[in-house]
C-alpha cells in the first residue's frame, strides 16, 4: 500500500477559531534525554510527573496509526526513552484503524494504548466514554502550543481527549502546465472557478477541470467555507440542517459544475486518480494542506507541473475551511494510561518527534512550526520552488469559525455517496441529495438515542 | 455479523440436505458410547463455530446499541424495523434477480462445458478442464480488481474500445449495467467449480449402460438425455443450492467494485453489504444480527425447497 488511504485525512472537527494565535510557548522543551520530554512549566505538576515518573519506570506500549512517519517517531522516542517499548501497527488508513479499534471496544480486549483517530470521528468514542480524559495529567498546559482550530478539535465534552497531530487548511492545487497550453488563469473566486472550467471543457473535453463524483469531506469542508453549519451538537441534543443558506449557497455554487457535466467522474484516491492528477487529465484540486506531501510520495509524474495559490472564495468573503487532520487519543482499555499518556505528550508536542513528522510532508498543527520563517520560507521543487507552506499558512489564519461535525460523521460519510452521491452520479440538483443525506442522519442519530431537530 | 452469517447459512444448507437423505433404519442395539468420541471433535466445532455464533445472533438481535443509552432489550422490534426497511428490500430484490438470471446462465454453461469434455469427442479435453477451472483458482479479490481494470471507462478495456469505435458502447460500471457486470465476473469464476462437480458426477456413471446404449441403437444426443442428465440429476441440485447460498451471500464483488464506483453500488447493495455496513460503519450490531438471521432463514427455505423439489423428481 502507497500513501493513498493512509493520507485521507477527511475534515476536521474544529469546534473553535481557526485563526492562529502566534503565541509563545510556555515552556522551552529539552527534546529526548533523560528530563521528561517537553512539559509545559507550572499547573497541575502532580499529573504530568506522573508521567515523567511513568517515562522513567518504562514498560510497554501499543500504538495504532497510519501516519507515514510513525516508524521514524516511535524509533526516535525508544532512543530517548529506552525502558519504553512501543509496538507499532499500521492501520492503513483511517477507515479500517476505525473498524478495527470499534471491534476492539465493542470487544472488551485487545485495543491498543494509543491510537490516531480523525478529528471528524474523535466525538464517537468519546460519547460512549471509550476515552481516557487527559485533563488529570497537565495537558491544559500545554493548549498554548497548537492552533485555536485543532486545539477546541480534541476538546470538548468537558475533557481534553488528545493532542493535536496535523491539519488541513485547504487552498487550491493547480497544473501550470495544463493551465499554460489551455491559456487558463488562476481563479480568485468560485465565480471564475466555474468560467474557467467552461473553458478548459470547451478546449478540450476530454480534460477536466476538477473531479469529484460526491465526496463527504470535500462537500462539508466547502459548505464550512460558504458559511454553513449544517451540524450542531450538544452532548445528546443534534441538529442537522443541511439547507441553510451556506449548505445552499455552496450546493447552487457546485450544481452550475455537476449539472453543467464539468466535473470529471473520477473517484478520489483511486488508482485512475493518482494517474490523472499525473498526466494532466485532471487540471486542479482544493483540498487540505497535507496534499503536498501526498503528490510528492504518489503522483511522482506531475513532479514541478503542479502549483498551489488560495483556496477561491465566494465573492468577497475571504473565509476559508479545513480538511482532515487528525489526533491521537489514549483507548480506557489501557493498562498503563500514564505512560500512554507520556507517550501521547511526547509524540505531539516534543520538538524532536515533530521534527520527524515534519520532514516527512506533514503539515503541523503546533503553532511554533506554523509561525516559523524556516517553516513557511522552505521551498518545494515539486512545485516549481514555490513556497508551498506559506500559502496554506495564510489560509489557516482565515478558516471559518464555529464549525462543528456531527457526533457520528464517520457513519454519515458512510452514507453520503447513497444519497448526495445519486446527485452527482445523475447529474442533478445536490440540494436533493442533502436533502436525503439529512433525513437518513435524523433517522440514524434517533435510532442512537439523540435529541434530533432537523432544520 | 456477515461473518456469523457465512457458516450459518452453508451449514444449514448441510443440514438440510442430510435431513432429506433416506433415514437409515438399523435395528436397536445395545447402546456403547465409544461411538460418541468419534463425534466428539466434530460436535465440538460445531458447536462453537456453528451453534454458538447462531444463539448469540439471537440474542443480539432482540437487543438495541445506542451511543446514548447503551445497549437495551427491545424485543422483536429489531424484526418489524427489518421488515419495514426499504433499504433490506432493495438489497433482497437486487440478489434475487441476480439469483433468478445468473444461476441459470451460470450453470447451464457448466453443464455444456462437462458434457463437452465427458463426450470424448473434444480434441485436448484435460486442457480444457483445466482452463476452464483455473479462474476458481485466482483469489476472488484478485479477480475482481482485475475485471474492475478492464470495466474501466476512463482508463480500462472499455474505455480503450469506448474511444476505437468512437462512442460510449461498453459502460458496464453504469447503474444500467453493473448487475450484468457483476454476473459476468461471478459466472467466470464459478463456471469451472460447477463443471468439476457435473464432469466428477459423469464419470460415475457406470460404463455397462453406454454399452447398452450403444446395442439399443441410440445416438449421442438420446445418451445425453437418457442417461447422462439423469445421471446429474441430483448433482445439479446440489449446485443449485451451493449457488443460491453463494447469490444471497454476494458480498466480495459488488464491496470491491464499490470503491471504483462509490455512487453506483449501496451500502446496502446486497444484504450482506448492508449488514457489514450496519455493523462495521454504523455500529449496529443488534440490527445487523437480525439482519444476518434473516438472510439465513431465507436462504435455508428457498434451499429447503430446491432440495425437495430435486429430490422428488428424482423419485419420480
Amino acid at each position: 500500500m502507497s500513501l493513498h488511504p493512509r493520507r485521507r485525512l477527511r475534515g476536521a472537527a474544529v469546534l473553535a477559531a481557526g485563526v492562529v494565535v502566534g503565541l509563545a510557548l510556555a515552556a522551552c522543551s529539552s527534546s529526548g534525554g533523560s528530563s521528561g520530554g517537553s512539559t509545559s512549566a507550572g499547573g497541575a505538576a502532580g499529573g504530568s510527573a506522573a508521567l515523567d515518573a511513568a517515562l522513567s519506570k518504562g514498560g510497554e506500549l501499543t500504538y495504532w496509526t497510519w501516519t507515514p512517519s510513525a516508524k521514524a517517531q516511535v524509533a526516535a522516542f525508544e532512543q530517548a526513552y529506552p525502558n519504553v517499548k512501543v509496538n507499532l501497527v499500521d492501520t492503513g488508513g483511517a477507515g479500517d484503524n476505525n473498524t478495527k479499534l470499534q471491534n476492539a471496544i465493542k470487544a472488551g480486549s485487545g485495543a491498543p494504548d494509543v491510537v490516531q483517530v480523525e478529528y471528524q470521528s474523535l466525538l464517537q468514542f468519546v460519547l460512549p466514554k471509550d476515552l481516557v480524559d487527559l485533563t488529570k495529567y497537565g495537558f491544559g498546559d500545554l493548549k498554548s502550543k497548537y492552533s485555536a482550530s485543532t486545539w477546541g478539535a480534541v476538546t470538548g465534552a468537558n475533557g481534553i481527549w488528545g493532542l493535536p497531530q496535523d491539519s488541513g487548511p485547504m487552498a487550491l492545487f493547480y497544473n501550470k502546465t495544463v493551465f499554460d497550453k489551455y491559456g487558463l488563469t488562476v481563479p480568485k473566486t468560485w465565480d471564475d472557478y466555474i468560467a474557467e472550467a467552461k473553458k478548459l471543457h470547451a478546449a478540450d473535453p476530454t480534460k477536466f477541470f476538477v473531479n469529484d463524483t460526491g465526496d463527504a469531506g470535500m462537500t462539508t469542508s466547502l459548505i464550512w467555507q460558504a458559511g454553513g453549519r449544517p451540524f450542531k451538537s450538544d452532548g445528546e441534543k443534534v441538529s442537522i440542517n443541511l439547507q441553510d443558506p451556506g449548505s445552499k449557497k455552496f450546493a447552487d455554487m457546485w450544481n452550475q459544475l455537476n449539472e453543467g457535466g464539468l466535473l470529471g467522474n473520477i473517484p478520489g484516491w483511486s488508482d485512475q486518480w493518482f494517474k490523472a492528477l499525473g498526466d494532466g487529465t485532471i487540471a486542479t484540486l482544493v483540498t487540505g494542506g497535507w496534499m503536498p506531501g501526498v503528490f510528492e510520495a504518489s503522483v511522482p509524474a506531475g513532479k514541478g507541473q503542479w502549483r498551489v495559490a488560495p483556496m477561491p472564495t465566494f465573492g468577497s468573503d475571504t473565509a476559508t475551511a479545513e480538511n482532515g487532520g487528525s489526533t491521537e487519543v489514549v483507548v480506557k482499555q489501557s493498562k498503563n494510561p500514564e505512560l500512554a499518556a507520556a507517550f501521547l505528550r511526547w509524540l505531539n508536542s516534543d520538538p524532536a518527534s515533530v521534527k520527524v513528522f515534519l520532514a516527512s510532508g506533514g503539515f503541523p498543527a503546533t503553532t511554533a512550526d506554523l509561525e516559523s520563517a524556516d517553516f513557511q520560507g522552505k521551498t518545494d521543487d515539486y512545485f516549481g520552488g514555490q513556497q508551498v507552506n506559506k500559502v496554506i499558512v495564510d489560509s489557516s489564519k482565515n478558516v471559518g469559525t464555529g464549525w462543528q461535525y456531527l457526533p457520528w460523521q464517520s457513519y454519515a460519510n458512510s452514507i453520503f455517496s447513497d444519497t448526495v452521491g445519486k446527485a452527482f452520479l445523475n447529474k442533478s440538483d445536490i440540494n436533493e441529495g442533502l436533502k436525503a443525506w439529512q433525513d437518513q442522519n435524523v433517522t440514524y442519530g434517533k435510532a442512537q438515542g439523540f435529541t434530533v431537530t432537523a432544520g | 455479523m456477515s461473518v456469523t452469517g457465512r457458516p450459518e447459512t452453508k451449514v444449514s444448507a448441510a443440514v438440510v440436505l442430510t435431513d432429506a437423505s433416506p433415514a437409515t433404519s438399523l435395528p436397536r442395539r445395545r447402546r456403547s458410547l465409544a461411538g460418541l468420541w468419534f463425534v466428539v471433535p466434530f460436535l465440538a466445532v460445531f458447536l462453537f463455530v456453528l451453534v454458538v455464533p447462531v444463539l448469540y445472533s439471537l440474542y443480539l438481535s432482540v437487543f438495541q446499541d445506542k451511543l446514548i443509552g447503551g445497549r437495551s432489550f427491545v424485543g422483536l422490534a429489531n424484526y418489524s424495523q427489518l421488515f419495514s426497511d426499504p433499504k433490506f428490500w432493495d438489497g433482497l430484490g437486487r440478489v434475487a434477480l441476480f439469483l433468478a438470471v445468473q444461476v441459470p446462465v451460470m450453470l447451464g454453461l457448466a453443464l455444456v462445458a462437462a458434457l463437452a469434455i465427458d463426450s470424448g469427442r473434444l480434441h485436448g479435453a484435460p486442457f480444457f478442464r483445466m482452463s476452464v477451472f483455473l479462474p476458481y483458482a485466482v483469489p476472488g479479490v484478485v479477480a475482481v480488481l482485475m475485471w474492475g481494470f478492464m470495466y474501466g471507462d476512463q482508463f480500462g478495456l472499455a474505455g480503450n474500445i469506448n474511444k476505437l469505435v468512437g462512442h460510449e458502447l461498453l459502460t458496464p460500471l453504469s447503474p444500467q449495467w453493473i448487475l450484468v457486470a457483476i454476473g459476468n465476473i461471478v459466472t467466470w469464476e464459478f463456471v469451472g467449480y460447477n463443471m468439476l462437480i457435473f464432469y466428477s458426477a459423469l464419470r460415475s456413471v457406470p460404463s455397462d449402460l453406454y454399452e447398452a446404449a450403444a446395442i439399443d441403437g441410440a445416438g449421442a444426443w438420446r445418451v445425453v438425455f437418457s442417461i447422462k442428465l439423469p445421471a446429474l440429476r441430483q448433482a445439479i441440485v446440489i449446485a443449485t443450492i451451493f449457488s443460491i447460498i453463494g447469490s444471497f451471500q454476494l458480498f466480495n464483488e459488488p464491496n470491491i467494485l464499490r470503491t471504483l464506483i462509490p455512487s453506483v453500488i449501496a451500502t446496502y447493495f446486497t444484504p450482506n453489504m448492508y449488514a457489514y455496513n450496519l455493523s462495521f460503519a454504523g455500529q449496529q450490531y443488534a440490527y445487523a444480527a437480525t439482519l444476518a438471521i434473516v438472510m439465513g432463514v431465507v436462504t435455508a427455505v428457498i434451499a429447503y425447497v430446491v432440495q425437495l423439489r430435486g429430490s422428488r423428481e428424482a423419485n419420480r
